[in-house]
This record gives C-alpha cells, sequence and structure tokens, in this order.
C-alpha cells in the first residue's frame, strides 16, 4: 500500500470527522445541559440538508449563500423543540425522554419522506467544486472549505462558551442547574439557547454536507449514530471532547475502510465505542 | 419477603367486571377467525398478536428491569435464521429450530448483556443500537446464510404442523400465534410474582438501594435479557414461517426494535397488558393506513406513529393503560 493512498486516507478521514464533530457538539452540549439525549439529532442534520437544498432548487441559492438562513431556521427549530416538547419531557423518566426524542424522529423522517420522496438528491453545480492537489494528493474542495467552516465553527462555539458572560451562564447551568438559578441564572432561557446552539451546529453541518453529500430522507441516521459515538469517546457534555472524538472517528472509519473490507468501516468504529464505554466510560478525554 | 408480599394483598383482587371483560375477551380471541373470515382480518390479528409478544419481550428487559434496549431486532433476526437454516439447509423441523433459536438468542444475549449491562442509562441504549447496527451488516455480508439477497424457507406441502407452513389458510397461523402469545404473557405474569421478578422491579426503581439489599444486580439483568432475547427469537421463528422469507435488512432492522419499544411505551411500560394494547392500536394503524393512503401511506403511518408516541411521552409517560387502570382503582375504592 502506498504512502500517497494513507496519506489520502489520513486527510479525507480527518475533514468527514470533522462533520461528525460539529453534529456531535450540538448533542453533547444538549446533553451536558439538561441530561437528554436528542435522538432526533440525524433528523434534524436531514432537515438542515433539505432546507439547503430547496433554497438552491427553488430560489437558486447556493449552500455557501443560503448558510446563514439555514443555520437561523434550524436554531429556531431548537428553540421550539424546546418549549413545545422537551420542556414538557424533562419532567418525564428517561424511558419516555427516550421514546419521546425517538417519536419526533421518526415522525420528521417521515414526514421528510411522505412529503419529498426517499429519493437521492443533490446539489447540482455548486459554488464550490472542483478539487486541490497537493504533491500526489487530491482533497475536494467542497470537503475542504467544509472542513474549514467546521473549525471555524468550533473556534467560535469555544470562544462564545468560555469569553462571554451568556457561555459562562451555560457552563454554569450545565455544571449545577440549581446552584445557576440561584445565582440569577435564567436557567429555562439557558435550555433554549443550548438547543438554539446545538441545532445551529447542525444547520451547518448539514448545510456544508449538502455541497458534496447526497441528500435523502434517511441520511441523518449514520451520521446520528456516529455523533452518539463520538459524544460517548469524548465525554458526554465536553466540547473539545466532541471534536477530538470526531477526528477520531473520522480517522479510524477512513483507515479502517481502506486496510479492512470497506463495508465494514462502521463496525470498527461501533467497536471503538464498545470498547469505550467498557473499559473508559468516562469517555477518552472526560474528565473525571 | 414473597409470602408476606402475597399475604399483603398487593394485587387486589379485580373487580368482577374486569374478570368479565377477560372471559369475553378470551372467547373472542378464540373464535375470532370464524366471526372475521377474511384472510385480511386473520393477517391483521396474527401482527396484533407477533408484535404483542415481541413488545413484551421488550417490557421484560426494560419495563421489568429498567434497561432501554434499542436492539431487540437482534433476536428476532436469530430466531428467523436458526429455524430456517436448520431447515432449509439441514431438512431439520421448525420446531427444532424454534427451540436452537431460543438458545442462540438467551446465548447471544449473555455475549452482549455481560459487558454492556454494567452501563447505566443511555450508554446501553445507544450500545444495543450499535450492536444492533452491527449484527444487521454482518448477516448482510455473510454468504453462508445468503447474504444481502436473505434466504427463502423451503416450500413444504406435506404434514404441514411439522414443517410449520400453512398454504391453504392462515387460520392456523392465527391459533399458533394466539398459543405463543398465551405462553409469553403466562410466563412474564409468573415471572412477575416470581421472586427473580420482585428482585427485577426492585432493581429498577433503585438500583443502590437494591444492590445494598444483596441482590446480584449484573447476573439478575443479564438473566432479564436472556429471558427477553428468547421471547423475542419465538416471535421470529413464527414470523420466518408466515413470510416465508427472509430479508436481513427487514429482520434485524433499527426499525423493528423501535416498534417494539414504541408500542410498549404507549401501552404502559412496566405493565402486563401495556404491549398487548399498544400492538392492539399501531398494527391496525399501520394496516388502515396503508390502505387508505396507498402506496405512500406506509410514511404517513410512521408520522401518525412518531406523533402519538410523542404526546405519550410528553402527557402520559406511564401509557395509556395507566389512564384504564386509574378508572378500576377509582371505581373499586368507592364501596
Amino acid at each position: 500500500m502506498s504512502r500517497e493512498l494513507i496519506l489520502q486516507a489520513i486527510i479525507s478521514g480527518l475533514l468527514m470527522g470533522l462533520i461528525y464533530a460539529l453534529v456531535a457538539v450540538g448533542l453533547t452540549l444538549i446533553f451536558g445541559l439538561m441530561e437528554i439525549v436528542n435522538f432526533a439529532h440525524g433528523e434534524f442534520l436531514m432537515l438542515a440538508m433539505f432546507t439547503a437544498f430547496w433554497f438552491w432548487a427553488l430560489a437558486g441559492l447556493d449552500p455557501v449563500v443560503s448558510l446563514p438562513f439555514v443555520v437561523v431556521l434550524l436554531a429556531l427549530a431548537g428553540i421550539l423543540a424546546h418549549f413545545g416538547i422537551i420542556r414538557r419531557l424533562l419532567k418525564a423518566p428517561m424511558l419516555a425522554q427516550v421514546c419521546g426524542t425517538f417519536g419526533l424522529g421518526i415522525a420528521l423522517r417521515a414526514a421528510a419522506q411522505f412529503l419529498w420522496t426517499p429519493d437521492f438528491r443533490t446539489v447540482t453545480n455548486p459554488a464550490i467544486a472542483g478539487r486541490v492537489q497537493i504533491g500526489s494528493i487530491f482533497i475536494g474542495q467542497p470537503q475542504l472549505i467544509t472542513g474549514g467552516v467546521c473549525l471555524l465553527s468550533f473556534a467560535a462555539l469555544w470562544w462564545f462558551v468560555t469569553r462571554t458572560e451568556t457561555g459562562l451562564g451555560l457552563q454554569a447551568t450545565a455544571q449545577d442547574r440549581q446552584a445557576a438559578a440561584v445565582m440569577g441564572i435564567p436557567t429555562e432561557r439557558m435550555f433554549a439557547l443550548g438547543w438554539a446552539i446545538g441545532l445551529g451546529c447542525v444547520g451547518i453541518a448539514g448545510t456544508m454536507l449538502s455541497t458534496f453529500y447526497y441528500i435523502f430522507p434517511d441520511v441523518g441516521t449514520n451520521f446520528a449514530l456516529l455523533a452518539f459515538v463520538a459524544v460517548a469517546l469524548g465525554g458526554f457534555g465536553s466540547i473539545a471532547g466532541s471534536l477530538l472524538a470526531g477526528l477520531l472517528i473520522g480517522l479510524v472509519e477512513s483507515l479502517g475502510g481502506l486496510l479492512l473490507d470497506p463495508s465494514y468501516k462502521t463496525l470498527i468504529v461501533f467497536a471503538l465505542y464498545l470498547a469505550v464505554v467498557i473499559f473508559r466510560p468516562q469517555g477518552l478525554f472526560g474528565r473525571f | 419477603m414473597l409470602k408476606s408480599a402475597l399475604a399483603e394483598n398487593l394485587w387486589p383482587r379485580p373487580p368482577l367486571w374486569v374478570g368479565a371483560f377477560g372471559a369475553a375477551a378470551l372467547a373472542l380471541l378464540l373464535a375470532y377467525p370464524f366471526i372475521f373470515t377474511t384472510p385480511f382480518a386473520h393477517h391483521l390479528m396474527i401482527l396484533i398478536l407477533l408484535y404483542a409478544l415481541m413488545a413484551q419481550s421488550w417490557n421484560v428487559v426494560a419495563g421489568l428491569s429498567g434497561q432501554i434496549s434499542l436492539g431487540q431486532a437482534i433476536f428476532f433476526g436469530i430466531g428467523a435464521y436458526s429455524s430456517t437454516v436448520l431447515f432449509a439447509k439441514y431438512g431439520i423441523t421448525p420446531w427444532a429450530g424454534l427451540m436452537v433459536g431460543m438458545l442462540l438468542s438467551a446465548l447471544a444475549a449473555v455475549a452482549i448483556g455481560v459487558p454492556t449491562l454494567r452501563l447505566r442509562g443511555h450508554y446501553f441504549a445507544i450500545a444495543t443500537l450499535l450492536i444492533g447496527s452491527s449484527v444487521q451488516i454482518v448477516f448482510q455480508r455473510w454468504d453462508w446464510v445468503g447474504a444481502a439477497s436473505g434466504l427463502y424457507v423451503p416450500i413444504e406441502r406435506a404434514s404441514p404442523w411439522f414443517y410449520l407452513q400453512f398454504h391453504t389458510s392462515k387460520v392456523p397461523y392465527y391459533y399458533l400465534a394466539l398459543g405463543a402469545v398465551a405462553a409469553g404473557y403466562f410466563a412474564v405474569w409468573k415471572l412477575r410474582r416470581s421472586r427473580l421478578g420482585f428482585r427485577l422491579q426492585a432493581m429498577r426503581d433503585d438500583p443502590d438501594a437494591a444492590a445494598s439489599l444483596g441482590i446480584a444486580i449484573a447476573r439478575h439483568k443479564v438473566l432479564a435479557f436472556m429471558i427477553s432475547a428468547a421471547m423475542m427469537s419465538v416471535a421470529g421463528t413464527f414470523y420466518a414461517q408466515y413470510v416465508l422469507v427472509l430479508d436481513p435488512e427487514r429482520l434485524f432492522s433499527a426499525e423493528i426494535s423501535i416498534i417494539v419499544l414504541l408500542m410498549t411505551v404507549l401501552g404502559g411500560s412496566g405493565t402486563l397488558w401495556g404491549p398487548a394494547l399498544g400492538a392492539a392500536i399501531l398494527v391496525p394503524l399501520s394496516e388502515y393506513s396503508r390502505i387508505w393512503f396507498g402506496g405512500t401511506g406506509r410514511t404517513i403511518d410512521l408520522i401518525l406513529y412518531g406523533i402519538l408516541i410523542l404526546l405519550v411521552c410528553m402527557w402520559r409517560p406511564s401509557g395509556i393503560l395507566s389512564l384504564l387502570e386509574e378508572r378500576i382503582r377509582r371505581r373499586a375504592e368507592i364501596p
């Protein structure tokens, strides 16, 4: 096996991993705040991709242009989901929380299939296309730009959570809901903000993904599974953890597909999840 | 502990009309194929019974022992494949295949459960979801069992009860399903009142308190998972004999794992009759929406499923059955 091939796999794996990370960070943020796993996360990613697609198909807006609109729409969907559904589910036992978000996901996926058929769609002639050659390695330009956007989003998120007062309020709420409330932090608003940011990240990931990936109602399922793995690997609630875990998953998937049979690449990632939760349940990068 | 619980009358005798209702329901179930004679009516009821069994299997592991399994389809598939592989390749009767399937499923439950049942809450749920997905990938690539194209159950017209294939009528399938459900529900009814059942429920309600009372948590959880897997396997074998085609895409689908969970939660998780009630609501919903809305109805039923389950989780997390139970209890209290 040539060195170029392995290097190629490493780079494309890392670029894909950045998307997994951005999807996972929304999940981890929501879990960190209110200990609820959003099993409809993949469906929101699907909605983001379709939103970008329809902006392109109906209004002629390229995903790069419609990115801010999709992010705002997804963030609004997050706020709506929090006040309409999640706020009530928080009072229910865990089983009802799992089923509730699963039910939401099933309804969203089925609605997408009903409205838009299960066909595979693509954004043809996107503004960013083609590939870049570095030495003997080729990188798709959409993937490269997507990776850059993901990294920027992480930087912005990191800055927001650690350097702004609202971000600190978010962290305080995640650490201790009641103590934060006593300190005058509007925890309910923080929850809604968590959903807005979480789904906003999904909006970014989905829009960028739509420049080079097929768009269909089931598209979110696999991304969601990988995001669950990333969240567990990174430690539930850790932003930096989900970035590292996303990159690791992308790398393992890509190298595993290259060295072993490509059809087993997801199996390797799932095995990684099991190994981590069994032997290191706090996650690879967990603090405790 | 058990004797005193029984003496304290933990299960007050239900009012007479509940017994009468039960007897009437049983009579109706027994006579059903002769009251409703269309093949569709038979098919509908067979599906309800099948799903009632599958949902009950999920209820044993989640409702009783409190572990949310999202991988029940694994055992459904193992049951279907065990009987079919034995019959198609070695000519062994599906009755033996049924037993082998139960055994293999219970073993698989040990293999999956021993490392993962120690995990709490979401970690276990996600682990079973991923393992279920992995098992599906393996079966789709496993040439010996037909890989992605699956297997056919060879048609055998002689001695239908021996080969468990009935080509002229669905009625035998109906009674087989009814028998399987009766056996399964009776076993769970017994289990709930047994020492093991009490321990499981104690673990579900407070794992720490249960452990401090000396209950071997891990071993009991694995045991519940084994029972649940064996029940699911029976449903799998029955399904294979009913449709005579094995498709790994369908058998091991996450959809099956999730639908049995939705049915149970809808009816009432942890209750004896909740799973059956859930199946009796969701199966007709799906079948009739398919008729009313034609080919696209396949997603309309899922939209309704999703919304219905979401509403129940938001407003009545203990399930629909708890509404009825409340009524019965209120009536019983009034002298």
